[in-house]
């Protein structure tokens, strides 16, 4: 909640363990690490905005465990969460991302030229591609915790800074609340709308108050490439496309960030980024690059191999279902996608999604040709 | 009412888009100069009470009625003696622009002293619920006096059930929405040492919702006991769901007719119930474990929330005063599909829900009929009232049945003045 939380201090008249949370059902990264003795440290603190321990944790308390993926069971309300937090949150981004230590550095590199390949998936298979990350406007209070105003303030901001984007990218904004019904429609049909979150995953860390008040979706006119504004980050930015193309989607995906960056340097604002975690975003998974690039691909044979889940680790990709993170797959097609966020850049984890997806796709071909595929099981990344 | 609304959206709107661009303009030429952290304080600064109003003009409830940018910016930097603030009072009203059945409250207390801190707003939204009834000049009258009930058992062709229930919170501990994980297992220590106190008919036993087991579930389940964590919207986004099932659980007495629920949408809920038209002794039995563990809770130096001016203090304005819902289930096969069915229950003040609740809708004849109003008459005049009401309704269906016709009654006097 805005303006500080003041109700904080009421809990320092009882002891730790009185306040505790019950963990004895949970399993979520917050529940490994948080124990009472971390707990009695960090209860007294909060962030100069006033974000308190309590707050980062109150979504992995009221959800113990996701039956599809381990959670993460925290949030951050502000920039300065991940340092005032730094005991809990450091073990946590540790074991979400591969052993990612306080003292790593984080690479960026948004250069598209970097990428080898990736315009030649094969679109038999590969129905779309498409990257998405997310930025936050350094200043402002994240999703879980920031008040109307800033709010309001943030879609201002935003909105501005896209409406000079020209050429290709040139677009248009569509506030949640002004919509029309054809509007609506639209980019239902596109499957470009977001909806007011309805997993309790989002719903208990205090992001959808308001709705759907200064949220909304920008997209260009070529319907490749938009942004969600104060969904579960104060930007989403999204680049897609039918087919197998992924370098163009990456080319596009790179050239709208950069442009948008400079955009709001232009006008006084940066995004929260440090050397240590780079990208500061709402939920400690999308730390680093905040990226998460994939494709639509059907692998009815493939998805049926014992040996599936074995390659998707070893080429550090995930699978989901083509409904998005809490879906399973329909029809043999999955959302194939790197699953590092943090400690490899932009064009590292792009490079791993189109190299994997190849040998994916060559695979299915085999063993659609009843041939196996013992020799074409990669190493581990 | 529609002109002087359209008349308020549109300052509104105005007021909201130069807000927006206004804090938006603040805010840059605050940051521009200096991007260190934003402390609480400052950014209460950056952002003037204009910037934060809420945008009200898809809502239907007590709180958007009622709330105006003028009372907002008053109340907006105020916080009761537990800290709690107008925002989170109000936060479930803005999440939630109306509901298709009822016109919803909007908003919620965090504590006994919400109802004085914020009294400009809950006020009139007290005045809106409770028809006309005034908390600056009236007294809310407390009567849990059984013997005065006349004539309170129903003809048990028509009526298949009968049930009174209410709401106690405890004295200086905070309300759901905004209570500690710690305060909320006080609330269920001081009540569950107290129910095992009670004796005779009512000795009973405590089910927390954390240690039940499958089989104790399943029971509860079965006797229609077991509340489940809320999902309506209404309630999760008054943060009353948070850290569930933790420090909730239900107690019940042996013979199953006095349940207790504790930490669901009150600190306590106390239901008395039964198969079958006795309502007389329903509430006979609700008046004297009410009494009883005020008094066993009182001997360990607690007590209740109550007030002359608003009665028992519970979470929702709508539930002030008596916080008592009596009701029944009765079958009304003739009258309900009669036009002046409504009619009838307007003026009887009487309201119609279906079998399953407040957010359902009536299957087959059998509807859950129960008193309207809350705050203003005491618990006595408000389970008599149920008890006229309900012998009238069942006297027009045996006129109905015999091809007499019916007539609707006076309105029932609302509010004292």
């Amino acid at each position: 909640m805005p303006f500080g939380n003041t109700h904080n201090q009421l809990k320092m008249n009882y002891t730790a363990e009185q306040e505790y949370p019950d963990l004895s059902q949970h399993n979520n990264h917050m529940a490994k690490v948080l124990t009472l003795e971390m707990y009695e440290s960090l209860r007294d603190k909060q962030t100069p905005s006033g974000f308190t321990v309590d707050d980062v944790i109150q979504t992995g308390v009221d959800n113990p465990g996701h039956p599809f993926i381990m959670t993460v069971g925290c949030v951050a309300g502000d920039e300065e969460t991940y340092e005032v937090f730094k005991d809990l949150l450091d073990p946590i981004i540790e074991d979400r991302h591969g052993g990612y230590k306080p003292t790593d550095k984080h690479k960026t590199d948004l250069n598209p030229d970097n990428l080898q390949g990736g315009d030649d998936l094969d679109p038999n298979y590969v129905l779309s591609s498409r990257v998405r990350t997310g930025r936050s406007i350094r200043g402002f209070c994240l999703p879980p915790h920031c008040s109307r105003g800033e709010r309001r303030a943030i879609e201002g901001l935003s909105v501005e800074a896209l409406g000079a984007l020209d050429g290709d990218l040139k677009g248009k904004y569509y506030a949640l609340k002004d919509m029309t019904e054809e509007e609506q429609q639209q980019l239902i049909d596109d499957h470009f709308l977001f909806d007011k979150p309805v997993s309790p995953l989002l719903l208990a860390s205090g992001m959808a108050r308001d709705w759907p008040d200064a949220r909304g979706i920008w997209h260009n006119d070529n319907k490749t490439f938009l942004v969600w504004v104060n969904e579960e980050d104060h930007l989403r930015v999204i680049s897609m496309q039918k087919g197998g193309n992924m370098k163009e989607v990456f080319n596009r995906f790179c050239t709208g960030l950069t442009k948008i960056e400079e955009l709001f340097k232009e006008k006084g604002h940066e995004f929260m980024w440090n050397e240590h975690l780079g990208y500061v975003l709402t939920c400690p998974s999308n730390l680093g690059t905040g990226l998460r690039g994939g494709v639509h691909v059907k692998l009815p044979n493939l998805s049926k191999h014992e040996k599936f889940g074995e390659v998707l680790k070893r080429l550090r990709l995930q699978k989901r279902g083509t409904g998005g993170v809490d879906t399973a797959a329909v029809g043999g097609v999955f959302d194939i996608s790197n699953a590092d966020r943090l400690g490899f850049s932009e064009v590292e984890l792009v490079q791993m999604v189109v190299d994997g997806v190849k040998l994916l796709v060559e695979m299915e071909k085999r063993l659609e040709a009843g041939q196996s595929i013992d020799d074409l099981m990669p190493e581990q990344k | 009412m529609a002109s002087s609304f359209a008349k308020v959206m549109s300052s509104r709107t105005t007021g909201l888009i130069m807000a927006s661009l206004g804090a938006g303009a603040v805010a840059t030429g605050y940051l521009m100069s200096d991007n260190a952290t934003v402390s609480a304080d400052q950014r209460r600064k950056l952002y003037p009470p204009s910037a934060d109003f809420p945008d009200l003009r898809k809502h239907n409830n007590c709180m958007a009625s009622a709330l105006t940018p003028a009372i907002y910016a008053k109340l907006r930097d105020k916080i009761t003696p537990n800290n709690w603030t107008l925002d989170q009072c109000i936060q479930t009203g803005v999440d939630n622009p109306g509901h298709p059945f009822i016109k919803t409250v909007g908003m919620v207390a965090g504590d006994e002293e919400s109802y004085e801190v914020f009294a400009e707003i809950f006020d009139p939204v007290i005045k809106d619920r409770h028809n006309g009834y005034d908390p600056k000049t009236m007294k809310h009258p407390t009567d849990l006096d059984a013997s005065k009930i006349h004539s309170g058992v129903f003809d048990e062709h028509y009526v298949l059930s009968s049930r009174v229930r209410t709401g106690r919170s405890i004295r200086g501990l905070s309300l759901p929405p905004a209570c500690s994980r710690s305060e909320r297992r006080e609330v269920e220590r001081v009540t569950v040492q107290a129910l095992a106190g009670l004796k005779g008919d009512l000795s009973g036993r405590y089910y927390s919702l954390t240690e039940m087991t499958e089989e104790e579930q399943q029971r509860l389940i079965d006797d229609h006991f077991l509340f489940d964590k809320p999902v309506s919207p209404l309630l999760t986004c008054a943060f009353m769901a948070r850290d569930w099932p933790d420090a909730r659980g239900i107690w019940h007495n042996n013979e199953k007719t006095f349940l207790i629920w504790i930490n669901e949408e009150d600190h306590t809920r106390v239901i008395s119930m039964e198969k079958g038209g006795n309502m007389k002794r329903v509430f006979e039995r609700f008046c004297r474990g009410l009494k009883q563990v005020e008094h066993l809770i009182q001997e360990r130096g607690w007590e209740f929330m109550w007030n002359e001016r608003l009665g028992y203090i519970l979470t929702c304005p709508s539930n002030l005063g008596t916080g008592l819902r009596a009701g029944v289930h009765v079958r009304l096969p003739k009258l309900s599909k009669d036009a002046r069915f409504g009619k009838i229950l307007e003026n009887l003040r009487l309201q119609k829900r279906g079998t399953g609740g407040v957010d359902t809708a009536a299957v087959g004849d059998t509807f859950d009929i129960s008193n309207l109003d809350r705050l203003g008459k005491s618990e006595v005049e408000l389970v008599q009232l149920v008890v006229d009401g309900v012998n009238y309704l069942i006297e027009c269906e045996k006129r109905l049945e015999k091809g007499q016709d019916i007539k609707i009654p006076a309105p029932i006097q609302q509010s004292r003045k």
